[in-house]
């Protein structure tokens, strides 16, 4: 038994008691189990801590690294900041479910080897679309259930991986690997998934702006940077991160820009922030890596703040569509300066803590000689100002007014925004104070005059180009299709394609059991008016002895059949 | 942008837009500027290049929002496409 409590369980003991406390102590439990899962997190020293025997494996369910307690931080941080803004709202389900499921992003933190990580993935996953249904409408149980699909199959592709892993080196160490064979492939990809990347980033901007306006505030912390944790931990410098990374960031800004969902518009730009780390784990220098790691940490804070004064937004009008908001400036001012400040922080406005860690990443591409990744990594740095950085609080607190006019954030919401207001200028104010907990030494200074004035330059010419090109950005009360209609449609309609085939088959197979009975009857008929057929001969069909494994084989068939049949 | 409306709020009069459009024009200009007396540093060549920060970001963005529009031509659908294609199932 280890002398101290693992961070993960007393998480998860929290979202327990909220299921079982009522009232006042309800509330105690939900803003003071975060506090307390954080000191424990600063309690885990470097190394192993905790080994205990798992089937054949010794798993080390604790392990300690400054790189896993930063995640391990900015999660439980974000657990308090999301407890204080739902609790009045949210139902005590949606809590339980948001705090087993941060429970087990900080288990992944802490894993020290491959069973564990899975282990708590999987506590993600589950509880992850429990978060997802509390949005209680048709649209969030449908995107819940394509939601847990998507993750547990990612979910069985990594356990494939790790399977394979662990079969073939005999180790469970969670440790960097090559991308060299089909074990560390499916690793790979089974983390991919979750880190939206392509081609099925569709499920985020499917599944989050369906969930509550409290739920999509823990949605957008958790599953895509625990993602970018275990790339970090397993796969640093696989340059081909560099381009799956590069393409997040193009495919959130190109989507967001067509959006006219605000929550939507949101999710896209996490798909585009995540890019960014995942390019950044793929040129996977030291300078790199605590890019990734920075803007994880950083990403977490806006991206949330954006995602709250969203849910403020919607709670208090009930719409969610750029087409139906604008000019909430006028009754919500706490809100829209919020948002705004997320807004500045996402698009990397020097002194906000996007610009002292995004530029990181890009110092770490210019480093390394990878021109072409730099300039893209900064035009995306532009296009991140536009979709996000004013197309967001543009349409939704300022272009038309929409007559609207609704009350601010009640108190504790304001208080949580506020809190992350507080963080997201601080580390861009004092990035040496922030820079010291990253898991490599720092040896970058982000506001020299000339990146200070190159960044300026990139960003107020790209809100230009916003104003110019207002009128090609008028929004219009559309979707966007995505890789994900090939789930949603296209193989529904092949399937009934091959419905129509099949009663077509399934004529004439019946056609032929007739005949052939009706011939078997015929026969019958002739040999019952004869003797009895000689001994010697093969016995009857029903008669024969078979094999049991081919019994079990078209019982297996017949079962597939029946299932099938059943489902459509 | 917003209609004009003699009682609406200050931040939103003809006026006001007027007066933040030259402040901003004014801002673009001195950022361009300034760099005759803040030499930025040019890790790749051309981004230490004069008025390259402005005009690279602009021109991305230009390029991103067509790209995006000659996309939507294509991926665009109705809001309930979905649920119409659920119902045609």
């Amino acid at each position: 038994m280890p002398e101290y409590l693992p961070p993960a369980l007393i998480l998860l003991t929290g979202a327990l008691l909220i299921g079982i406390l009522r009232g006042h102590m309800r509330t105690a439990v939900v803003l003071l189990s975060p506090l307390l899962t954080l000191w424990a997190v600063w309690q885990v020293p470097d190394g192993v801590v905790a080994t205990m025997p798992f089937l054949d494996y010794v798993i080390e369910p604790v392990e300690g690294s400054p790189l896993r307690r930063l995640f391990a931080t900015i999660f439980a941080g974000m657990v308090f900041a999301g407890g204080l803004y739902a609790y009045r709202l949210a139902r005590w389900y949606e809590l339980a479910a948001a705090y087993a499921y941060a429970a087990g992003a900080i288990g992944v933190c802490f894993a020290g080897d491959l069973i564990t990580m899975f282990l708590y993935w999987e506590l993600m996953a589950l509880f992850s679309t429990i978060v997802v249904w509390c949005g209680n409408t048709q649209g969030a149980r449908a995107a819940g259930i394509r939601y847990a699909v998507m993750h547990l199959l990612g979910g069985i592709i990594l356990k494939v991986g790790i399977e394979g892993v662990v079969v073939h080196t005999g180790s469970i160490d969670l440790q960097p690997m090559q991308v060299t064979n089909f074990d560390t492939w499916m690793i790979l990809i089974g983390i991919l998934i979750n880190a939206a990347a392509p081609p099925v980033s569709a499920w985020l901007a499917d599944a989050y702006p369906e969930s509550s306006p409290t739920g999509s505030v823990f949605l957008s912390a958790f599953t895509t940077k625990t993602a970018v944790l275990a790339l970090i931990m397993l796969f640093p410098g696989e340059s081909i991160l560099i381009w799956i990374g590069l393409f997040m960031v193009m495919y959130g800004i190109i989507y967001a820009l067509l959006e006219n969902d605000a929550r939507r518009i949101l999710a896209y730009s996490i798909v585009n922030q995540v890019g960014f780390m995942v390019c950044a784990v793929g040129i996977g220098t030291e300078m790199a890596l605590n890019g990734a790691a920075a803007h994880a940490f950083a990403h977490i804070i806006y991206k949330a703040l954006l995602f709250m004064s969203a849910g403020v937004v919607i709670y208090r009008t009930g719409k969610h569509k750029c087409t139906e908001l604008g000019g909430l400036f006028r009754t919500m001012p706490l809100t829209a300066f919020c948002g705004i400040i997320g807004a500045l922080a996402i698009s990397g406005v020097p002194l906000t803590s996007g610009f002292t860690t995004k530029t990181m990443i890009s110092q770490a591409a210019a480093n390394q000689e990878l021109v072409a990744v730099y300039l893209l990594l900064g035009a995306a740095s532009a296009g991140v100002f536009l979709h996000a950085g004013i197309k967001f609080p543009w349409f939704v607190f300022y272009q038309r007014d929409s007559g609207l006019r609704p009350k601010d954030a009640p108190w504790n919401m304001g208080a949580a925004m506020l809190i992350l207001v507080v963080f997201c200028i601080g580390i861009g104010v004092f990035p040496g104070l922030f820079y010291q907990f990253l898991p490599y030494p720092v040896d970058y200074e982000p506001y020299t005059a000339g990146k200070v004035l190159f960044y300026l330059q990139l960003l107020l010419f790209s809100g230009l180009a916003f104003f110019l090109l207002l009128p090609l950005m008028r929004r219009t009360e559309t979707i966007s299709l995505d890789t994900d209609w090939i789930w949603r449609v296209l193989i529904f309609r092949i399937l009934q394609k091959l419905g129509l085939a099949s009663t077509a088959v399934g004529r004439a197979i019946s056609q032929f059991v007739r005949r052939t009975l009706n011939n078997l009857l015929a026969k019958a008929g002739h040999h019952l008016s004869t003797e009895a057929p000689d001994t010697e001969e093969e016995p009857g069909m029903l008669a024969r002895s078979r094999p049991i494994g081919r019994t079990a084989l078209w019982i297996a068939v017949l079962l597939t059949g029946y299932v099938l049949a059943y489902y459509f | 942008m917003s209609k004009s409306n003699s009682d609406d709020h200050w931040l939103v009069r003809p006026k006001t837009i007027r007066l933040l459009w030259q402040i901003f024009a004014g801002i673009l200009a001195l950022t361009v500027l300034a760099q005759f007396v803040i030499k930025i540093k040019g890790y790749v060549g051309v981004d230490g290049w004069f008025g390259f920060g402005a005009l690279f970001g602009f021109a991305a963005c230009v390029a991103m929002v067509l790209f995006a529009k000659l996309l939507g031509v294509f991926l665009k659908r109705g809001e309930n496409y979905y649920d119409e294609e659920e119902d045609n199932a």
